[in-house]
């Protein structure tokens, strides 16, 4: 294939020997996309805007930043007070990290309602939580970079996690800390991983967009394209339907970066880190809270002892999402067909925020039994409820094509769409 | 195209079951397989922790200063470690649990070398965690000893585990008195 003939000859003389505008073109050009694609669909883009910003702030940072106990809570402060936008820098990427968060929760819960997860997409579904389980040990490990409190004691306590593992636990969490306890050779290895991990996870997202464009994208009517005239090409119409979306969520972030840089992170971080106390409260970020609550909720399962029960629980409710696209029985996509699903699925969001307050508080009187029954709810929801859901419920009639669904409720619009794609 | 034309005279190799080139192949996948485990071991070993690291093990503490009743914390490998100079009544209150009783069984006598000095390390055992009750104004749970605040495991007045998550007794470190007032801890 070569390049479009309109294109100048410098482009076709690098096209003819590296298809890269070819390829392109064929990417965002002709790729087509479903014409009824909803801001829902907006989140996938943004994540990945979201990940470059992470990135190039991230490397500026490292420019200035010190990996060492002694220094590495100052090198922080000098960030913030002395070098050029450095608070800017820190803002953009602490901040980044918690919209990072939100945009893929959404992108993810997105999945959920629309069966984005079911045939043909399993693999651009598990790759995605791939990608998450990256990002949180990411988020992870660059909270404890700025070495304040609640970083050495959230590297304490998660490293400690491991040593619940039976016979090798111990052995597994010193060689994680490379020490008798969380120190500088932790400090150091955590910095060389935070900068690490983000570029896997470039890689992933390669891989996911490549099992995303073979198949193309769900919609939310969740049934298949049956031909051009359910399609647009992604460019333009959904490269300006992704700049508009990113641009609302840009005053939002600037929102968190300018005016409340630390609504979301906890004041504790700010006092250095002390080996020798513990905070009153260890809580985490907000985005793994659900997590936390779980890890704590768990008690002891017969022979298993709570702590182990806890980690299992913890991995387990990630592990799961693995298996959701086997553990759905259902064939049809959307919720938007699935009268009792649709509902059912409020369920589990109403679960996840309820497990998030109950992480943020201390396992204490009514926390302990809320936390324990959003924990077994969690589970019963993808493991039972998934499949029982899809053997017992009587979806609606699908409709025939997307375009005979779009066009029936508004004509106009679509009709100028179809017109303006002759062009 | 060039796959299907070599794969011809393969199949034809692979219908007549172990050939000597079958084995072959399985022993090179096999042995690469192992090198390439063995080439791992160096990468993962250097995160263990290193000499230097291991050289930083001892701590001489001088415990004329701390009174009768008085608790003393020192940093040892990085961590708290608790000194309890204990009063009779706490001694007492050690000596007197009924061991069976005990998640992680220990008697008093087992844990100490001279029945005042309590020396442990202040590492909660359930998630590492530094539990309160050095400072005369800590909370010290139900058992006169320590409270973890993190997730309420309460350790006695021998640093036993006696409710909450934790697993295991408060540890006890390699110790030496080197003198009657001072002692070497590691
Ligand atoms: C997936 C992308 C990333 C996520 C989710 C992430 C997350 C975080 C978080 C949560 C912090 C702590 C912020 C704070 O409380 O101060 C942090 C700090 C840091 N990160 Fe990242 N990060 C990412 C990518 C990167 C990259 C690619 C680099 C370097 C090339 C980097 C370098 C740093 C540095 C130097 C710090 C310490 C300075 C500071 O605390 O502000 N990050 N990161
Ligand atoms: S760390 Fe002490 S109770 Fe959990």
């Amino acid at each position: 294939m070569a390049a479009a003939p309109q294109q100048s000859k410098i482009v076709r003389w690098i096209d003819h020997r590296l298809p890269i505008f070819t390829f392109m073109r064929h990417e965002l050009n002709e790729y087509p996309t479903p014409r009824n694609l909803s801001y829902w669909w907006n989140f996938g883009s943004l994540s990945g805007i979201m990940l470059v910003i992470m990135i190039l702030t991230g490397i500026f940072l490292a420019m200035q930043y010190t990996p060492h106990v002694d220094y590495a809570f100052d090198s922080v402060e000098r960030i913030m007070r002395d070098v050029n936008f450095g608070w800017l820098l820190r803002y953009m990427h602490m901040n980044g990290a918690s919209l990072f968060f939100v945009v893929v929760y959404i992108h993810l819960f997105r999945g959920l309602y629309y069966g984005s997860y079911k045939e043909p997409r399993e693999l651009l579904w598990m790759l995605g939580v791939v990608i998450l389980l990256l990002m949180m040990a990411t988020a992870f490990m660059g909270y404890v970079l700025p070495w304040g409190q609640m970083s050495f004691w959230a590297a304490k306590v998660i490293t400690n996690l491991f040593s619940a593992i039976p016979v090798v636990g111990d052995g597994i969490v010193k060689w994680m800390w490379g020490g008798f306890t969380v120190g500088n050779p932790t400090l150091n290895r955590f910095y060389s991983l935070h900068y690490l991990l983000p570029f896997l996870i470039v890689g992933v997202v390669a891989l996911h967009l490549i099992a995303l464009h073979q198949h193309g994208s769900n919609n939310p009517l969740g049934i298949d394209r049956k031909g051009p005239q359910d399609s647009i090409p992604f460019h333009p119409y959904y490269t300006v339907k992704d700049m508009f979306g990113l641009g609302v969520f840009l005053i939002v972030y600037a929102v968190f970066v300018f005016y409340l840089p630390d609504a979301l992170g906890d004041p504790v971080n700010y006092v250095p880190a002390n080996p020798l106390q513990t905070p009153l409260e260890i809580v985490p970020e907000w985005y793994f809270l659900p997590y936390y609550a779980i890890l704590r909720s768990v008690p002891d399962i017969l022979f298993i002892p709570a702590k182990l029960a806890g980690v299992l629980c913890l991995f387990g409710a990630i592990i799961v999402l693995f298996f959701l696209p086997w553990l759905d029985t259902s064939r049809v996509r959307s919720a938007r067909f699935r009268p009792v699903y649709k509902w059912v699925f409020w369920l589990l969001v109403i679960d996840v925020v309820v497990l998030g307050y109950c992480g943020a508080h201390r396992p204490e009187g009514w926390f302990i039994v809320a936390g324990r029954l959003a924990t077994l709810y969690y589970f019963l929801h993808f493991i039972v409820l998934f499949p029982v859901i899809g053997w017992l419920e009587r979806p609606l009639p699908l409709p025939t094509s997307i375009s005979a669904a779009v066009t029936k409720k508004s004509s106009a619009p679509v009709a100028a769409a179809s017109s303006m794609e002759k062009h | 195209m060039a796959d299907a034309a070599q794969s011809k005279p393969m199949d034809a190799h692979i219908q007549e079951s172990g050939t000597r080139r079958d084995f072959l192949q399985i022993a090179a996948t096999a042995l690469t397989g192992i090198g390439a485990a063995v080439a791992l071991w160096p990468l993962i070993d250097s995160m263990n922790a290193a000499k230097d690291t291991l050289a930083l093990a001892t701590a001489e503490v001088d415990l004329a200063p701390v009174q009768l009743g008085q608790r003393l914390t020192v940093k040892w490998r990085g961590s708290p470690v608790f000194i309890d100079h204990r009063t009779p009544e706490e001694i007492q209150a050690a000596e007197a649990v009924d061991v069976s009783t005990l998640r992680d069984p220990q008697t008093d006598a087992q844990r100490v070398k001279k029945a005042e000095w309590l020396i442990v390390v202040g590492v909660c055992t359930h998630l590492g965690c530094v539990p309160l009750g050095q400072k005369p104004t800590d909370p010290r749970g139900d058992y006169g000893g320590w409270f973890c605040p993190c997730h309420g495991s309460q350790y006695d007045t021998s640093g036993r585990i006696r409710q909450g998550p934790a697993p295991l007794n408060l540890a006890v470190p390699p110790y030496q008195f080197t003198t009657d007032t001072t002692v070497k801890i590691g």
